[in-house]
């Protein structure tokens, strides 16, 4: 019986990532569609309201996926940018970088959620909380990055240093966590407990699950569709883009 | 300039000259450590300025309001640590250098140290004394910032090593790095306060010893990663 083999290193090769991307993102996109639809539509029609927050706790449908997403893609993007430095590969680097304005989006979005949010339930936009602030630092260190590869001109350079500031970050969001967590019981700023979550309705866990796959598959399919025009971009003096893009 | 020695020595030998070429380059021209200096004093004393004259409230703000100045203070002398030598060709020659690279960054960390944080350090009980601090919180105070401000030179030179010969290094780098100084900031200024609290100040000047230990072991490495992709 013959057995197929694939070549999984082939596809570390830019030329090779941007066939295989361009075919893969249009289906992550239409999963990310279909599936916010449905949680969305649970999130509103489906799952009962809250006794104790009534209709605005709703927002929880998006605040938790995007933070969620935001921590995570911190740590995939370091884990990217760890392989470039240590295989010196050129296609690391560039879905480092494809993934960090997804990831800041998200951490803007869960602080803006997390603000429309906290109005109507604590009487105020932002409270000093442990978690609102390391979101926000995670933010900053979103921002740093974004900042720094635009700053170089050699995008080869970019992505090592980058490389470099992601793997130092990611040692560093813990270290940060926890002692904004120590430094908000020190103050006992703050009356409002996030972690003491009352338990949910199964409904409103269906629709957070679905929305975070969705996020999920939107966070694919950005990245995907984002690495593919770095790569256009950076093989632009190549032959093989030329007909590419024809 | 001095050259460093050519022929192998032991390391803390090589460690020892790299010290002093940056403290005589640094005597050389005293308004490099001075102005870090007066700038930790200005910013210090814009905050009663800001926020009123009121004691009590001066007296709450004080180890924040210090602590964030000795912060900036430390950042605004940080993107020389490696630029005069990258101008003029030295960095190089000490990445060529049998010498591990990351000793040598070690050592202009602590040189960083001794010229911009050690003054801090001394400065700041005068500075202290202006918000209404007691001796006692003083004496934490500095401790705190003893243990701190090693652990923002050597982080610091992280960001130093990969802003070097960026456009708009100085804007750049304070980006990248205050968010990282989060931690000291917090256990820095926590120490005072919690021991104001009568909570006593050993749990956060134990953390601030272990960021120490820990940023003594990693940052050298990340810096020579970084500055060997500045080199290439």
């Amino acid at each position: 019986m013959k057995t197929r083999v694939i070549h999984w290193f082939k596809f570390s090769s830019p030329q090779n990532f941007y066939f295989l991307a361009g075919r893969m993102w249009p289906w992550f996109a239409a999963l990310a569609a279909v599936l916010m639809a449905v949680g969305l539509w649970i999130s509103f029609f489906v799952a009962p309201t809250d006794a104790q927050q009534g209709q605005g706790y709703r927002i929880i449908f998006v605040h938790v996926p995007a933070s969620q997403m935001s921590m995570f893609i911190y740590i995939v993007m370091a884990a990217w940018a760890g392989l470039g430095l240590a295989f010196n590969t050129r296609l690391s680097g560039m879905m480092a970088s494809a993934l960090a304005p997804t990831g800041a989006l998200f951490a803007f979005l869960s602080l803006v959620t997390g603000a429309l949010w906290g109005k109507p339930m604590w009487g105020a936009w932002w409270v000093w909380d442990a978690r609102l602030t390391s979101e926000l630092i995670l933010l900053f260190l979103y921002l740093g990055f974004l900042a720094l590869q635009s700053s170089i001109d050699d995008p080869r350079r970019a992505d090592k240093a980058c490389a470099v500031l992601a793997l130092v970050g990611v040692v560093n969001v813990p270290i940060i966590y926890f002692s904004v967590k120590w430094w908000n019981t020190l103050h006992q700023g703050a009356s409002v407990s996030l972690t003491s979550a009352p338990s949910m309705a199964s409904t409103m866990l269906t629709g957070m699950l679905v929305m975070v796959v969705a996020f999920w598959m939107y966070s694919i399919a950005a990245a995907l569709a984002r690495v593919r025009s770095i790569i256009l971009e950076r093989e632009r003096h190549t032959e093989w883009v030329k007909h590419a893009v024809e | 300039m001095r050259a460093l020695p050519l022929k192998p020595q032991g390391l803390a030998s090589v460690m020892l000259a790299v010290l002093r070429r940056e403290v005589s380059l640094a005597m050389r021209q005293k308004g490099e450590v001075l102005t870090p200096l007066v700038f930790f004093v200005v910013i210090a004393s814009l905050f009663p300025l800001g926020v009123g004259p009121e004691s009590a409230l001066l007296l709450r703000m004080a180890p924040g309001v210090l602590w964030v100045s000795a912060l900036l203070a430390a950042m605004l002398s940080l993107q020389r640590l490696f630029a005069t030598d990258y101008a003029d060709g030295s960095l190089e020659q000490m990445a060529l250098s049998p010498t591990p690279l990351g000793l040598l960054v070690a050592a202009k960390a602590l040189s960083h140290f001794l010229l911009s944080g050690l003054p801090l350090v001394l400065m700041a009980p005068v500075l202290g004394l202006q918000f209404g601090l007691d001796s006692r919180a003083l004496g934490i105070l500095m401790l705190s910032l003893l243990l701190g401000t090693p652990t923002l030179s050597l982080v610091g030179s992280i960001g130093a090593a990969l802003t070097l010969g960026v456009r708009g290094a100085g804007v750049l780098l304070s980006l990248l790095i205050l968010p990282l100084y989060i931690p000291v900031l917090i256990f820095g200024a926590g120490a005072v306060e919690a021991d104001a609290a009568g909570l006593g100040a050993g749990g956060h000047l134990s953390l601030l010893a272990a960021l120490l230990v820990l940023s003594l072991f990693f940052a050298p490495l990340a810096t020579t990663a970084a500055l060997r992709i500045s080199l290439e």
